[in-house]
């Protein structure tokens, strides 16, 4: 999947085209690559590369959320954090709403950190436990000092209802709240500049279940009223599955299916993604599948196999497997695969 | 599968159990009370649990963090800590015998021999300085008249039978040097090694991925029926129930709230908690072919599990219930069976869902 050359680009925008015929694409990736260098040793020589992220391209237009889905080890996270210039990409283009921030310095950055946000899994973590509720929403306005004191906290307060919060909670601290109500805290601080971007990584994965519906019906409720768009990183393919509108399937730092979610669930290009809509347990025992089980482990990014990472479990791998990456192409309209099989 | 050519672990049943012939439980649990003395007061974490497990059969325990499905398990391996833990009422009966009358040293030979337990985070559960084979081993040589040699080649085999690749050289690694799933395999080789008759497996997969967890639970499906355990899976994925137990019980605030067969449950909850856990998760509509409108809200429980320390008087979920009346607030619903085989507590399920409803 390198997306380099015109043909690509080409491609590229006629996706778009027919993802969202008006509007232009708040998020524009383009062949993102993040590496890590791995070293070793009391001189921290130089051991080698981790191709976290290996050329990865997508776009959101308002109101959107793209699903980004994946075992653990796929890149998904790092491609959120590289999106947000949170780490530095080691190659790709990044534009947010046709701006280039790929290279942007420090300051530079500043007026287009306030459009895009992040809301964090885990919200113990995520919440410095010294800082009152209040405070931590309405740190971003004094950062970017768009707010006087009062203002401040009059919008905190406006966004503590807007997330289901009671305006009396803004002095608690977070250990007095449940993890449910630290996630609305989290999305509250993430909506306080008014992005139009927010990378989701992994919102609900630590919430209960109950409270998981809670946080998605409130995720999307924010959407339709303030067209956010949102990269909503997840494993749980059932979650992505009710929150998007288009799908990315990563495996071992590519991007191997991409496509609206109608055609993922019903009709997927890829053998991975096959077999993993089919590991997914389905909560209906009137259901009975035919399941296949993928054997195996991930295979480590450190040093990936060579052609199609997948080929390793893959049940169908041919000798061109082994040899070659295959690029994603678009093999059925707005359906995109990175398979020599569907060539 | 497991390859034919290996022969059946030894204290495997030859004959599997008539279906009909309904037989004695092998595990029954008897008003099981636990509670916890801390500072903020005293709780009960589990509060008058009963249930019973038959061999070969898996049961799942269901509920969301701090309803007790783990402390009700810690209290049936007799593990759950104390202070500030105590178990101070009802009886655990394994094939007769009661192990909560038991000394702490005969409870330490029925532990792992008799009733192992799996946990979710393998990584803290192995003992990392020590090889996985040397702890199936040791396992094998605390329970079972075996030389060192005997029980290694065991422990081997037990790898195998877990479908870890290339046995006898992962036998001699460490548990960091194995990946999430392989762990997850090991200590169901551990859990398993002696042949108990009862594995609990406590979110057994809940910290791997889905492919792994794929994986896992056909290990442990396949392994009871070959073994013959029974299996107490708890679990707060629905969709894990749903494919790999026959019984359900569903658990909040400390008490059993439902209980009846997987089909029934799914088809029939009568408990609005049941209900609501049910309707407030995503069900990959797409892929099972249903056609939805694509913007369907999930429906949600208001509120949250209220605190042990300060449980509301009355039936516990009344507080989260759209359909709790005064005798709600006021009386705690008794556990009846409302339909055969399919009990609740809930004073309201026979107006909401009464026969004839759906």
């Amino acid at each position: 999947m390198r997306f380099t050359g015109p043909a690509m680009r080409d491609r590229d925008l006629r996706h778009q085209a027919a993802a969202a015929p008006t509007t232009a694409p708040v998020l524009q990736v383009h062949d993102l690559k993040k590496h890590f260098v791995i070293r070793k040793g009391i001189l921290r020589r130089n051991f080698g590369h981790v191709l976290a992220v290996d050329g990865v391209s997508f776009s959101i237009v308002r109101g959107e959320t793209l699903g980004l889905v994946g075992e653990s080890g796929c890149g998904k996270s790092t491609v959120g954090r590289a999106v947000l210039r949170l780490i530095e990409p080691t190659a790709g283009r990044i534009e947010l709403e046709g701006h280039d921030i790929t290279r942007l310095g420090k300051s530079q950055l500043r007026p287009y950190r306030r459009q895009m946000q992040i809301i964090f899994q885990d919200p113990f973590s995520s919440l410095d436990p010294r800082m009152r509720a209040g405070d931590i929403v309405g740190e971003p306005l004094r950062v970017h000092r768009v707010a006087r004191r009062k203002e401040r906290s009059a919008r905190v307060a406006e966004l503590f209802d807007r997330v289901g919060l009671r305006r009396a909670q803004m002095s608690n601290y977070p250990h007095q709240f449940s993890g449910g109500q630290r996630q609305r805290i989290g999305i509250a601080r993430a909506l306080a500049l008014s992005p139009k971007l927010i990378v989701a990584d992994e919102p609900v994965s630590s919430l209960d279940v109950s409270i998981q519906a809670q946080v998605l019906n409130l995720m999307i409720d924010l959407q339709r009223e303030l067209g956010l768009a949102y990269l909503f990183i997840s494993h749980n393919l059932a979650v992505v599955e009710h929150i998007s509108q288009r799908i990315a399937v990563m495996y071992l730092g590519r991007i191997v299916e991409y496509t609206d979610k109608r055609s993922l669930f019903t009709s997927p290009l890829h053998p991975y993604t096959e077999l993993l809509l089919s590991a997914v347990p389905v909560p209906d025992p009137a259901v009975k599948r035919q399941k296949r089980v993928l054997q195996g482990d991930v295979p480590s990014p450190v040093n990936p196999p060579s052609g199609c990472h997948f080929h390793t479990r893959c049940p169908y791998n041919i000798e061109l497997c082994r040899m070659q990456t295959p690029a994603l192409r678009e093999v059925r309209p707005g359906h995109w695969a990175a398979c020599h099989l569907r060539n | 599968m497991i390859g034919a050519d290996q022969s059946p672990l030894p204290g495997a049943p030859a004959t599997p159990i008539a279906a009909d012939a309904a037989p004695p439980a092998l595990l029954a649990v008897n008003g099981l009370q636990t509670i916890f003395e801390t500072r903020d007061g005293v709780f009960k974490a589990v509060d008058g649990v009963t249930f019973s497990v038959q061999p070969r059969e898996t049961l799942a325990i269901v509920g969301e963090s701090g309803c007790g499905k783990t402390v009700t398990a810690l209290s049936l391996m007799r593990l759950v800590p104390d202070p500030p833990g105590r178990i101070v009422g009802g009886s655990v009966e394994l094939n007769g015998i009661d192990l909560l009358g038991l000394s702490e040293q005969a409870m330490q030979r029925l532990r792992g021999k008799e009733i192992s337990m799996i946990f979710q985070e393998p990584m803290t559960s192995l003992n990392p300085v020590m090889t996985i084979g040397k702890q199936i081993a040791e396992a094998l040589l605390l329970h079972e008249r075996l030389s060192r040699s005997a029980a290694q080649r065991k422990a081997i085999d037990m790898l195998r039978l877990v479908r870890i690749p290339e046995p006898e050289q992962r036998a001699g690694e460490y548990p960091h040097q194995l990946s999430g799933g392989m762990r997850q395999r090991a200590m169901i080789a551990i859990a398993l090694a002696c042949n108990p008759k009862v594995l609990i497996a406590d979110e057994p997969t809940t910290a791997l991925d889905v492919t792994v967890q794929a994986q896992i639970l056909d290990i442990i499906i396949e392994l009871q029926r070959k073994l013959g355990t029974a299996v107490i899976l708890i679990t707060h994925d629905l969709g894990v129930v749903a494919e790999t137990a026959q019984r359900v019980i569903v658990m909040y605030a400390g008490r059993k709230v439902e209980e009846a067969s997987v089909d029934e449950l799914f088809a029939r909850p009568l408990h609005p908690y049941t209900r609501g856990l049910l309707a407030s998760i995503p069900r990959l509509s797409l892929m099972r072919g249903v056609v939805t409108r694509g913007d369907e809200r999930l429906v949600e429980i208001p509120g949250m599990v209220p605190a042990l320390t300060n449980l509301p008087s009355g039936c516990v979920f009344a507080p989260r219930c759209a359909f709790a009346d005064d005798r709600c607030r006021r009386q705690y619903p008794t556990y009846e069976e409302k339909q055969p085989a399919h009990w609740a507590a809930c004073w309201r399920s026979d107006a909401l869902y009464g026969a004839g409803h759906a």
